[in-house]
């Protein structure tokens, strides 16, 4: 686990043909405590994305910095569940979690381990393709826990998949994160989706450059989470204005 | 169709060109074009005498060399090509220059400056074939998925990881559109390549055989050789790309 400072003077896209540049964040802070559960909630496009891949470091094209608290960046244990699962498809599930472990005997059992943890023990030899889309992201999820993160970045994580099977992978997330804590930053735009993970939510909102309209904290119990009115009234509170 | 169904199409398709042969030597009636069964003839006196394979090996060999040296050195540069817009702007000219240079130039030019020598036959051989493999991999190296090079970076793979699990993969189907162009066009050069300055080869015996106006002679290697790049096409090649693609849906 670790905390989190980020401050982002200026981040903007040049332009590109037709479209004049875009001034995406400025004089933007941000505190993430360790093993915080923090949710970036906000419209398509208000740049939820961005902020992740520059927290990743795949995005270093910006003015201001992103500090680990008490870490230095290469001793940060750093996992991202991407939108789509970026699996290899030419390496079947195990051979994809593999290849984030150290090699040896060890890393072997763990990858096994986390595989059946996710249910997908039967899938090991499988080629990623020829699964379901729930089933790849979770193993994009074990990929992610195999690395063992003190960070966890997932860019909407469960998008595109039916309610009840996203339903039962935030249960999954749950109880992974229980057993190994992580300070996770989830983008979302689905409100409940937030609520129902979230410690903290930090509602984002566009027009560029990107502009926080609330930042709550969620003090919900477990059974809480489960609720629809517990989460409605919750929403209705964020949304207002 | 199924294997029995091809086989059969390809057994009628070849005794038809078979008959065709024999007809038209037959009322032609000249040394110049003699029926399938000289040929054969040919070929069996040639292969008792160990010529045919002795210079179908030399030939072998050459091809070989040739583009094992082409593929290697093609790909590196159609890649760097591919990764690095300064280089692919600084040479793209380069490479339109060489992909437009005849064959025969750059074979006649290998044999002035360095000899004629089994070193120089074989560059020559290579160099007509690196643009080709180069643009090809060119093409492979752009077509890279940015999202598996992303996630390459995030769980710190490190470069050679990521060459062998996230870059070459996705690199196979240009490494073979590149071989089998490759071995087509390899081929044919090497042997204008022996005719022109080697002492040893198919090249060099359809040569002699065109001296004598032996025409068996150069059908049966030329049949000989067909043979032998369709076994590599079968018995390496495709193999290779089965297994390559075996997790595709």
């Amino acid at each position: 686990m670790t905390a989190l400072n980020i401050e982002i003077l200026c981040k903007s896209f040049p332009a590109v043909g037709a479209a004049p540049s875009l001034l995406i964040y400025r004089d933007f802070h941000l505190s993430v405590e360790a093993g915080s559960f923090l949710c970036l909630l906000g419209p398509s496009g208000v740049g939820k994305t961005t902020l992740l891949n520059m927290v990743a470091g795949l995005d270093r094209d910006f003015e201001g910095h992103i500090n680990f608290v008490d870490k230095a960046p290469a001793a940060v244990r750093l996992a991202y569940v991407f939108q789509s699962p970026r699996l290899l498809p030419w390496r079947t599930l195990l051979e994809n979690l593999l290849l984030v472990l150290p090699p040896g005997e060890e890393a072997r059992e763990e990858a096994h381990r986390l595989l059946q943890e996710l249910g997908l023990a039967e899938a090991a030899e499988v080629y990623p393709e020829r699964l379901s889309l729930g089933m790849q992201r979770r193993a994009a999820l074990a990929r992610a826990f195999a690395v063992k993160p003190d960070l966890l970045l997932m860019d909407e994580p469960f998008v595109s998949l039916d309610e009840p099977t996203a339903d039962r992978l935030r249960d999954l997330l749950h109880r992974l994160l229980k057993r190994h804590p992580a300070t996770v930053l989830f983008v979302t735009h689905d409100s409940r989706e937030a609520i129902r993970l979230a410690d903290r939510i930090l509602l984002l909102e566009g027009p560029a450059p990107v502009r926080v309209r609330r930042d709550m904290t969620i003090n919900l119990a477990e059974e809480e989470r489960r609720s629809e009115s517990q989460i409605e009234a919750l929403r209705q509170q964020l949304l207002s204005c | 169709m199924n294997t029995g169904q091809r086989l059969f199409w390809t057994v009628l398709s070849l005794s038809a060109f078979l008959v065709l042969w024999q007809a038209t030597a037959f009322v032609v009636a000249s040394r110049t074009l003699p029926p399938p069964l000289a040929v054969l003839e040919a070929l069996v006196t040639a292969a008792r005498q160990g010529e045919l394979f002795y210079n179908i090996g030399a030939t072998l060999a050459r091809v070989a060399a040739a583009f094992l040296l082409a593929l290697l050195l093609g790909s590196t540069i159609g890649i760097l090509l591919g990764r690095s817009r300064a280089a692919d702007q600084l040479f793209h000219s380069w490479l339109i220059l060489f992909l437009n240079l005849p064959a025969l130039v750059i074979i006649i030019l290998c044999y002035v400056w360095f000899g004629l020598t089994e070193a120089a036959a074989v560059t020559a051989v290579a160099i007509n074939k690196i643009p080709n493999v180069a643009v090809i991999m060119r093409e492979g190296a752009l077509a890279l998925d940015r999202d598996l090079t992303e996630m390459a970076r995030v769980y710190r793979f490190g470069r050679w990881k990521t060459l062998r699990h996230v870059v070459l993969p996705q690199l196979v189907p240009f490494f073979a559109a590149a071989s089998r162009s490759g071995l087509a066009l390899v081929w044919k050069i090497v042997l204008v390549v022996e005719l022109l300055g080697r002492s040893s080869g198919v090249g060099f015996e359809l040569y002699m055989a065109f001296q004598l106006f032996d025409v068996a002679t150069i059908l049966a290697y030329a049949f000989a050789f067909i043979l032998v790049i369709q076994s590599i096409e079968l018995a390496l090649l495709q193999p290779w790309e089965r297994a390559a693609n075996r997790w595709r849906r």
